[in-house]
């Protein structure tokens, strides 16, 4: 089909269209308990149009909750890159270090979110109050991190030897072979690493917060779905997926900043 | 006593089973000021024999003195100019010099380090292009970019290692023709690597032939004798010229075919190969020697 003037816009738009309706069959027929478009939009309304309001604990503005939901995977994720990137490095620069981590690494990277959490919720308990919250740091941390570990091995692997070259003809000190050469060089990498890591720091923190009852999109939803109101599961998985898209998108543009030639 | 000197250097690569001899009994002596043209074909062991220069791979044997004194690593004090020309392309034009610039001469304010990086980003006449990042320049400018860079940091000796052996012809006599004049300017030691005898005849003092590997050897050298500045067109009619380079090429073609001179046999060995003791042993235990049953067929190529 030859692309026409509006095709960027009406095409999703009839996209969109096609799954609205298939929903509203779906709603009709077989699935009688799933709520129709128009009745979750009708539910959700409160909390779409004024976003930011609090009326409760449980019962605030979509955006609010999602705000929530940020902050907790944005300290995960910190935490995630802060480790995740000198490990990296380590396993890209040194042999050894790979032979001795890397079976760990491999067994621990398939292990689900749903696994870790209680296991940062025991590791925590000490910590009273807090032991929500660190729990799903923990758990955000640990499941975010391989992403960065890995592309960050494989980008300091794959420097070229002319760099290193370069750097051993100068006579760069270690220190500034690395903060000159190598960084720059992984950089590409990296920052790969970084947008994956990123998309499952926002896959986890759903389910830290329907496990642990946070406020949050996910906890929201786990409250709403106990409370029998299912239009508020639509509206949060909507919320999840659009900002997870976001997210992505805005990291892909950061990273198209550091592909250098 | 010579400047740079490379006594009896062989360098071969692989271990005990397959190794080749790149290099074998290279020796090479080059006086301060002089500049001397390696030539040879590709695949000789031409950036081995620069590396081993540049002291980024050490020789299986024999040594390489600079003044006298043992070389055993790489250092600015050889500037080595890269055949892809190496630049970090996350820098500019003009940060890539500063780098060298910075690491050698870390006495230097920070406003006499600015004003070395332009002065050779001047003379390699790229001051237009000085903040553009490589991807952005030609193969000609980045080559010259690094040429600046490797001259900045104010080394002993300069090494040429290919330098214009990626770029188009025009592009190449433009840079023969600034190589030439930098030279002259600077009075730099310098020694190029080039798989082209006219580039060599027309810059050097001195050509020495490689030739042809394995256990490629430098042969006897060619004085030129032709007055600089030398002009590439007055030099096509030179007799001299042509008589260089005939003799270069005959000498290079006839390293050549001396090499052919191999007859590929096969040869039936034992049943049991021998053990390569240099294979890292298997983790899990020694691992037997193969049997030649086992083994695929080789060829196992003998010299005459």
């Amino acid at each position: 089909m030859k692309a026409f003037k509006f095709d960027w816009f009406i095409l999703p738009l009839i996209g969109i269209a096609v799954v609205l309706l298939m929903w509203q069959i779906s709603s009709k027929t077989w699935a009688k308990e799933l709520p129709t478009p128009h009745k979750t939009w009708e539910a959700s309304k409160d909390y779409v149009l004024k976003p930011f309001e609090k009326r409760g604990e449980m019962d605030q503005g979509i955006l609010r909750f999602t705000w929530y939901s940020l902050i907790l995977v944005a300290k995960g994720y910190a935490i995630a890159l802060i480790i995740g990137t000198p490990i990296g490095f380590c396993l890209g620069l040194s042999k050894a270090f790979t032979k001795t981590f890397d079976p760990i690494i491999q067994v621990l990277r398939p292990v689900s979110p749903l696994a870790w959490l209680p296991l940062g919720l025991v590791l925590f308990l000490g910590a009273g109050k807090q032991a929500s919250e660190l729990g799903a740091l923990f758990t955000i941390a640990i499941c975010a991190m391989w992403p960065t570990v890995l592309n960050t091995a494989v980008g300091v692997r794959a420097i070229p030897q002319d760099y290193l070259n370069v750097a051993k003809v100068l006579k760069l000190s270690r220190w500034k072979t690395l903060t000159k050469v190598m960084i720059p060089a992984t950089m590409p990498y990296m920052f790969t690493g970084f947008r994956l890591s990123l998309g499952i720091a926002w896959l986890v923190i759903v389910a830290a917060e329907m496990l642990t009852g946070r406020p949050g999109v996910g906890g929201f939803l786990w409250q709403e779905y106990n409370a029998l109101l299912y239009e508020h599961i639509i509206l949060c998985i909507i919320t999840i997926g659009v900002v997870g898209f976001v997210l992505d998108r805005l990291m892909s543009l950061v990273e198209s900043r550091f592909k250098t030639a | 006593m010579p400047y740079l000197e490379l006594k009896s250097v062989s360098k071969g690569y692989g271990s005990n089973g397959s190794r080749t001899e790149v290099l074998r009994d290279v020796n090479l002596s080059i006086e301060q000021g002089e500049f001397v043209a390696i030539v040879g074909y590709s695949g000789a062991g031409k950036t081995t024999l620069m590396s081993i220069l540049a002291g980024l791979i050490r020789p299986d044997t024999g040594s390489v003195t600079l003044e006298g004194r043992e070389m055993s690593g790489p250092g600015p004090d050889r500037g080595l100019v890269f055949q892809n020309y190496s630049l970090l392309p996350w820098l500019t034009v003009a940060e890539n010099v500063r780098l060298a610039v910075d690491q050698v001469f870390p006495e230097k304010t920070e406003a006499g380090r600015a004003a070395h990086a332009t002065e050779f980003i001047e003379m390699v006449n790229l001051a237009p292009a000085r903040d553009k990042r490589p991807h952005e320049l030609s193969g000609g400018m980045r080559q010259r970019v690094s040429v600046a860079r490797t001259l900045a940091m104010n080394p002993k000796v300069l090494l040429l290692d290919e330098p214009l052996s990626a770029l188009d012809a025009l592009t190449r006599a433009n840079l023969q023709d600034e190589i030439a004049r930098i030279r002259a300017q600077q009075k730099q030691t310098v020694v190029l690597i080039t798989n082209d005898p006219d580039e060599a005849i027309l810059l050097a003092d001195r050509v020495v032939p490689l030739t042809a590997g394995p256990n490629a050897t430098l042969g006897e050298s060619f004085i030129v004798d032709l007055p600089h500045p030398r002009d590439r067109k007055a030099l096509n009619h030179s007799p001299r010229f042509r008589e260089l380079r005939r003799d270069i090429s005959e000498y290079l073609l006839r390293s050549r075919q001396d090499r052919h001179a191999t007859v590929t046999r096969k040869l039936i060995l034992p049943d049991i190969d021998p053990e390569d003791l240099s294979v890292p042993r298997n983790m899990l235990g020694r691992t037997r020697p193969l049997r030649s049953s086992e083994a695929r067929e080789a060829t196992v190529e003998v010299s005459s």
